[in-house]
């Protein structure tokens, strides 16, 4: 079974009297350890569609499952626990609290769901491990690099385990080569296993994924493996196919 | 989550902006220092005017005295009214068991009836005249500081002595302030309106907490440093405050046996220059404050019957005088309340203010927070434990300076009341602060928590 299911999924705003959709029926699978960057121009719907498979948003219309469980039906505070148990986010603008410091951010997704002080600073010293920033777990978000800023967010991101992890233009904010350690990042994520969804603008960035969702006005243009359209790319990774666990 | 974390995300956000919580914990303090040191006022008030109400004979005391405006239906009797004599004093020890210490009195009116008091070549006017039995001293609250009470058999042998208030000793014998010692008149022989009686006891001198303390201040200041010199004028008469008018009467009066009143003052008293046996009244205890109604009833009946049913007497209780106290209290503390409310309301606003600005400028914050699990209930509690921190942080502050103030105010007025700080009134007002820090946090924490995430996130 598919860990997301996106089945006639629409989206419609009410602007002064003009309707805009945003999304108009969108059918999706994603699978577990899927690496699928979303890719279109922008107000294509793109940022729209990850909203709500990242269910900060809901649909207007059609129905959603995300690990079996009905999405689209879900109250708000259901939602929220959701977010909080099964979904990370890494977001272009990386939005760390800059009050706290790093490992403090790292943490904030475990304070919701009650984890206990001392298995959080655990868990978010082993998520900082994972992107290498242990040593600035004391340092404030503004003493970093935007690089180490966004690895930071994706250590928020990984701390509670989440079943899916979404990234939202990872890179937009960065020069190329940051961005390209921190694709590299994703690209080992997705070697251990993980499922992550990609939104970008960019087709070089796009072609790098195993998978490739295009969208245009709102609809799936375009779904196909990116192995199968044979780009090249200016990155060079080694690829793997996804361990299915 | 886990309301500790909750608590310590707010202190944090708090101390994040020191200088701005202060300022709005300012209102708070206020508030809650201006509650707390109006009720110790209005405590030190009420004990300053508890104390009168002491001073009269408490509240179980009951005065029946004669009254000859009689009600509508007997007003064709009245010509018959006996007026309150010796045989209803006795029907009432035997008929009125709720009752003690019945005492009769008869009362002549310094001013009224001209009363001379002599001694040598100096004159006194006394305030009033009591010829009674010396059960009065319980009944009035009287102490004799020097010589004795009279006695009974001073009563039964209608002997010329009396006792006296300390101011009559000042106009006869000398004013200790002025003299510079205190004079004992134990034995010496004034003259009441010409008839020889001898002093036997004198009073202490009674005065409110308040004068005492001017006294003790004016003594402490005469030490410290010592007039040269020079004559010694009387500045008027002081001013007591509401409550020093029982005071003043008690030291303005003297009182001698009832028998010896009747034969010297009232034996050819009357308007008809026949004797005059009437009472001024009758004054008793009632043994239990909690049978009051039960006692009025008691004595109603015997006077009823020894005054073959007609009511030519009123009761006098302190009920009216308690009531005057409990209303006037109720007033003043009314008053503070409404002060206090309106500085509290005041920091209310400021905390709601405050919250609403602190919000807004972290709009993204909450979008975070959202994205990364957060529910719309935890980000409001986090809202209003804010507003509650700010709350009950400024409300310790103002207990703190409400202690402060009280004591300046002690400070600055030596002489008044002391304020008296409750810990109810205290807690009232802690509690208090922690109302209105979660009142004026609803809106804002309703505001934050009813935000949409992409909104939220979007927000620059």
């Amino acid at each position: 079974m598919a860990l997301v299911e996106l089945r006639n999924i629409r989206k419609t705003y009410h602007l002064g009297g003009e309707v805009i959709h945003a999304l108009d029926g969108v059918n999706l699978d994603v699978d577990q350890g899927d690496f699928t960057s979303i890719i279109g121009p922008s107000g294509s719907g793109k940022s729209t569609l990850m909203h709500i498979l990242g269910c900060l948003d809901t649909p207007s219309s059609g129905s959603m499952k995300l690990d079996g469980m009905d999405i689209h039906t879900a109250s708000t505070r259901q939602l929220a626990k959701i977010r909080g148990e099964k979904i990370g986010f890494v977001f272009q603008f990386f939005n760390l609290l800059p009050k706290l410091n790093v490992a403090q951010n790292v943490e904030l997704p475990l304070i919701y769901q009650g984890t206990p002080g001392r298995e959080r600073s655990k868990r978010a010293m082993l998520a900082l491990d994972m992107v290498g920033l242990q040593d600035r777990a004391k340092h404030r978000p503004s003493q970093l690099s935007g690089g180490q800023q966004q690895r930071v967010a994706i250590a928020r991101a990984l701390v509670n385990d989440p079943r899916i992890l979404f990234a939202d233009e990872p890179t937009g904010n960065l020069d190329s080569h940051t961005g390209e350690l921190i694709l590299e990042t994703f690209c080992k994520l997705h070697e251990e296993g993980r499922t992550i969804m990609l939104v970008t603008h960019d087709p070089e960035i796009a072609a790098l994924t195993p998978k490739k969702i295009e969208i245009r006005d709102g609809k799936i243009a375009q779904d196909v493996d990116a192995k199968l359209s044979g780009k090249q790319t200016r990155f060079q990774f080694k690829r793997t196919t996804p361990s299915s666990s | 989550m886990n309301p500790w974390d909750t608590i310590y995300l707010g202190i944090k956000e708090i101390w994040a902006h020191k200088f701005r919580s202060m300022l709005t914990m300012l209102g708070i303090i206020l508030g809650v220092s201006s509650l707390v040191a109006m009720s110790a006022l209005v405590k030190g008030m009420e004990n300053g005017m508890k104390e009168a109400l002491v001073a009269m004979g408490g509240l179980e005391k009951v005065r029946v005295e004669f009254q000859d405006d009689l009600p509508a239906y007997q007003k064709h009797l009245t010509d018959q009214a006996p007026g309150l004599l010796m045989k209803d004093v006795f029907a009432l020890q035997a008929g009125a068991p709720l009752v003690e210490n019945i005492t009769p009195i008869v009362e002549q009116h310094g001013y009224r009836t001209r009363i001379n008091v002599t001694y040598q070549n100096k004159r006194a006017r006394p305030w009033r005249l009591y010829g009674t039995w010396p059960g009065i001293l319980e009944l009035e609250d009287h102490r004799v500081r020097h010589g004795r009470m009279f006695t009974e058999l001073d009563n039964e042998m209608a002997r010329s002595v009396c006792v006296i208030g300390v101011e009559l000793r000042n106009d006869l014998f000398g004013d200790p302030e002025k003299t510079g010692e205190e004079i004992i008149p134990i034995g010496k022989t004034i003259r009441i309106n010409g008839q020889p009686f001898t002093i036997i006891g004198m009073f202490e001198h009674y005065m409110t907490e308040k004068e005492r303390k001017e006294l003790e201040l004016e003594r402490l200041r005469a030490l410290e440093n010592p007039q040269p010199g020079g004559v010694v004028r009387d500045k008027g008469r002081k001013g007591s405050g509401p409550s020093g008018y029982v005071f003043r009467l008690k030291n303005n009066s003297i009182f001698i046996p009832l028998q010896t009143m009747m034969i010297q003052f009232r034996a050819a008293a009357g308007l008809d220059e026949t004797a005059d046996p009437r009472l001024s009244g009758i004054y008793m205890k009632v043994r239990d404050i909690n049978v009051l109604e039960t006692a009025l009833q008691q004595i109603r009946n015997v006077l009823l019957v020894s005054h073959g049913g007609i009511e030519d007497w009123s009761f006098r209780t302190e009920e009216d005088l308690a009531d005057g106290i409990q209303l006037t209290i109720k007033n003043f503390r009314m008053s503070g309340v409404i002060i206090a409310a309106i500085a509290l309301v005041v920091g209310g606003i400021g905390i709601m203010n405050i919250m609403l600005a602190s919000i807004s400028e972290r709009i993204r914050e909450i979008g975070i927070r959202k994205a990364v699990g957060a529910t719309n209930a935890d980000v409001f509690v986090q809202i209003i434990i804010e507003s509650l921190v700010i709350a009950v942080v400024g409300g310790l502050l103002g207990l703190a300076v409400s202690v402060m103030l009280v004591n300046s105010i002690t400070a600055f007025t030596p002489t008044e009341n002391d304020p008296v700080v409750t810990v109810e009134a205290m807690l009232f007002a802690f509690s208090c602060s922690a109302m209105v820090g979660i009142v004026a946090g609803m809106i804002p924490a309703l505001k934050a928590s009813k935000l949409h995430p992409i909104q939220a996130l979007k927000y620059d």
